[in-house]
């Protein structure tokens, strides 16, 4: 690892000033990825500055949802009470990521602002335009298996790796974020971004932004949810693809629905179309079908990874089925 | 900057030091935000700022002995515990969170101690597989790892151990698959997998206290 500088913040303001007054210096949660990356010298912060004394690890309940703070740990999430009964989707989604003692130190905060996993960008070796910007994109022409089949640029066909933000996106969550401007929400579909000519920018935060907190509103998604994961192994291993997915039913007829995946796109990949054509029909393998068939409209793939254009159909399909109980 | 400065030890190490101190600590801070603002951040940081090569002091709780020590703020929890505590049952396996022999219980949850710098644990109690026997005798996991052969070469074992003794107490361990599931953070590369699955399920069974 690189040398750097560590200081540790008592008070959010101090983190964010100094981040923001310093580009060569990072926030550390958990560091589970942090420290991954600084080891191969893929990140080579000059100033590390340790979030982890900021009040922010409570889950309370609100009136209209629950507020998870940012450094939550991914364990004490997936297992608390209220999440369990009021989001149950993002209980799962945790705790199909990772391994249980990674859980046990990776935060809420630092999962959505986890890293992509391709290969090109974790070897200091090879090009990588969203490392080093301008360096070329190593996984275009090569291998690029892991890589996306949404939303990428000839710039980047990166995906993001988390599993957590999958349903987090599913179900409207936000994203609150304290910063040098003060304080502001965003939806969490706008906090993480499509490469386009910058791929080095995995987010619209912008410099010393924390966040403080992600907001799950209440929802009629409490019993009819499934997160299906596809991966080499059958655990601790990141997702080829994923999918969330929830519904709402009266009788079998569905009455609202909720559909994201993983592993597909440079950010969580929302599907809104294949979710409207989900409401109300009869939750029946047809209907998951044609959700299927208007999520992929618009898929494109590499050399490699022609294989995701069918899984990704059969594992909404498998999902929806899983979610409403229809075998 | 740092292929320049030569390590600890070699001649030119202190004055390297002191001159990069000096660039990234001060200048840099100072010349990339105003000065009052670097001033008033600084304050509202605790006492633990320390410079990139400078040591800073540590105390930690490790298998019940307190420790006061001076680690560079890039070591691991794991180094610590193995070259500066000469505790090397805590294995080093992949250094990248991706095989659990480096697992350690961190104010009694399980953690990957590869993963963690060793000045984030400032005031914790780490348990090592060193601390789980009593004197002479072994810790009841010990026991049945022993009596299951959950082990060939014995390289994951101390993280298997520490890891399987969580499992139980978080109360994972209610089924063949929820055991698997949540040891799949362990690795064995000898595949001892279905003789530790064993080992847990009658430490599990025997309702011994864990
Ligand atoms: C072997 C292995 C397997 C894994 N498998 C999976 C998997 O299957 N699925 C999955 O989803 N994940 C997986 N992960 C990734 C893991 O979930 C992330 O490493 C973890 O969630 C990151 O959280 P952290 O708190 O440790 O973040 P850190 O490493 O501390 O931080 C990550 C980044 O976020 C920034 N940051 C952290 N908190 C904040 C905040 N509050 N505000 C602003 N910036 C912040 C940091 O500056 C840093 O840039 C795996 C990791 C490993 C090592
Ligand atoms: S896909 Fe993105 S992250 Fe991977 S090599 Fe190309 S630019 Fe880098
Ligand atoms: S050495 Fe820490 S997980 Fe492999
Ligand atoms: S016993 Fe050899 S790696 Fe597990």
């Amino acid at each position: 690892m690189n040398p750097f500088q560590y200081v540790r913040a008592t008070k959010a303001k101090a983190a964010i000033d100094a981040r923001a007054g310093d580009a060569t210096s990072q926030f550390i949660a958990g560091g589970t990825n942090l420290l991954d990356l600084m080891k191969r010298g893929v990140m080579t912060p000059q100033r590390l500055i340790d979030i982890n004394k900021l009040p922010f690890d409570k889950i309370e309940r609100q009136s209209n949802g629950l507020r998870i703070g940012a450094l939550a740990l991914n364990s004490t999430t997936a297992e608390d009470k209220q999440v369990l009964e009021r989001a149950p989707l993002l209980a799962q989604a945790l705790n199909a990521g990772a391994s249980a003692q990674l859980r046990n130190m990776a935060t809420v905060g630092g999962n959505m602002l986890q890293r992509t996993r391709c290969s090109y960008f974790y070897d200091p070796a090879m090009p990588c335009n969203k490392r080093e910007p301008g360096s070329g994109c190593g996984a275009l022409e090569g291998y690029n298996r892991m890589h996306a089949i949404f939303g990428f640029s000839d710039k980047c066909i990166a995906v993001h790796p988390s599993d957590m933000s999958v349903a987090l996106v599913a179900l409207d969550a936000a994203v609150l974020v304290s910063g040098p401007k003060g304080e502001r929400r965003l939806a969490f579909g706008d906090l993480h971004r499509l490469p386009g000519d910058e791929p080095q920018r995995d987010t619209n935060l912008e410099a010393g932004e924390l966040i403080t907190a992600v907001e799950v509103p209440d929802s009629p998604f409490t019993k009819h949810v499934h997160y299906l994961k596809v991966r080499e192994r059958a655990s601790y291993a990141f997702a080829l693809v994923s999918v969330a997915a929830a519904l709402s039913l009266d009788g079998n007829t569905i009455k609202d629905a909720r559909l994201a995946m993983g592993g597909v796109a440079h950010k969580p990949w929302r599907l809104t179309e294949a979710e409207k054509s989900l409401i109300g029909k009869p939750a029946t393998e047809a209907t998951f079908q044609e959700a299927a068939r208007v999520a992929m409209q618009g898929a494109k793939a590499f050399k490699h990874n022609q294989y995701k254009l069918k899984l990704a159909p059969n594992a909404i399909v498998q999902a929806l089925k899983n979610a409403a109980a229809v075998s | 900057m740092e292929h320049e400065t030569p390590p600890a030890g070699c001649p030119g190490h202190d004055e390297a030091r002191r001159t990069f101190l000096k660039q990234s600590s001060l200048l840099t801070a100072l010349a990339l935000a105003p000065g009052a603002v670097v001033r008033a951040a600084e304050t509202e940081f605790d006492e633990k700022v320390a410079a990139a090569f400078e040591k800073v002091s540590l105390k930690l709780d490790v298998n019940g002995v307190k420790h006061k020590l001076s680690v560079e703020p890039r070591t691991t929890l794991l180094d610590l515990l193995r070259e500066q505590l000469h505790l090397t049952g805590t294995k080093k396996g992949c250094d990248y969170g991706q095989c659990g022999a480096c697992t350690v219980h961190v104010d009694g949850k399980r953690v990957n101690s590869c993963l963690t710098l060793a000045v984030m644990q400032d005031g914790k109690k780490i348990t090592t597989i060193e601390g789980l026997a009593e004197g002479d005798k072994l810790h009841p996991m010990q026991e049945a790892f022993i009596k299951h052969d959950g082990f060939q070469c014995g390289y994951c074992t101390p993280g298997q151990i520490m890891s399987a003794v969580a499992c139980i107490r978080e109360g994972h361990a209610d089924s063949e698959g929820e055991i698997k599931e949540y040891m799949s953070g362990n690795i064995c590369r000898c595949g001892a997998y279905p003789n530790i699955v064993a080992a847990i399920q009658e430490v599990k069974n025997g309702g011994q206290k864990v």
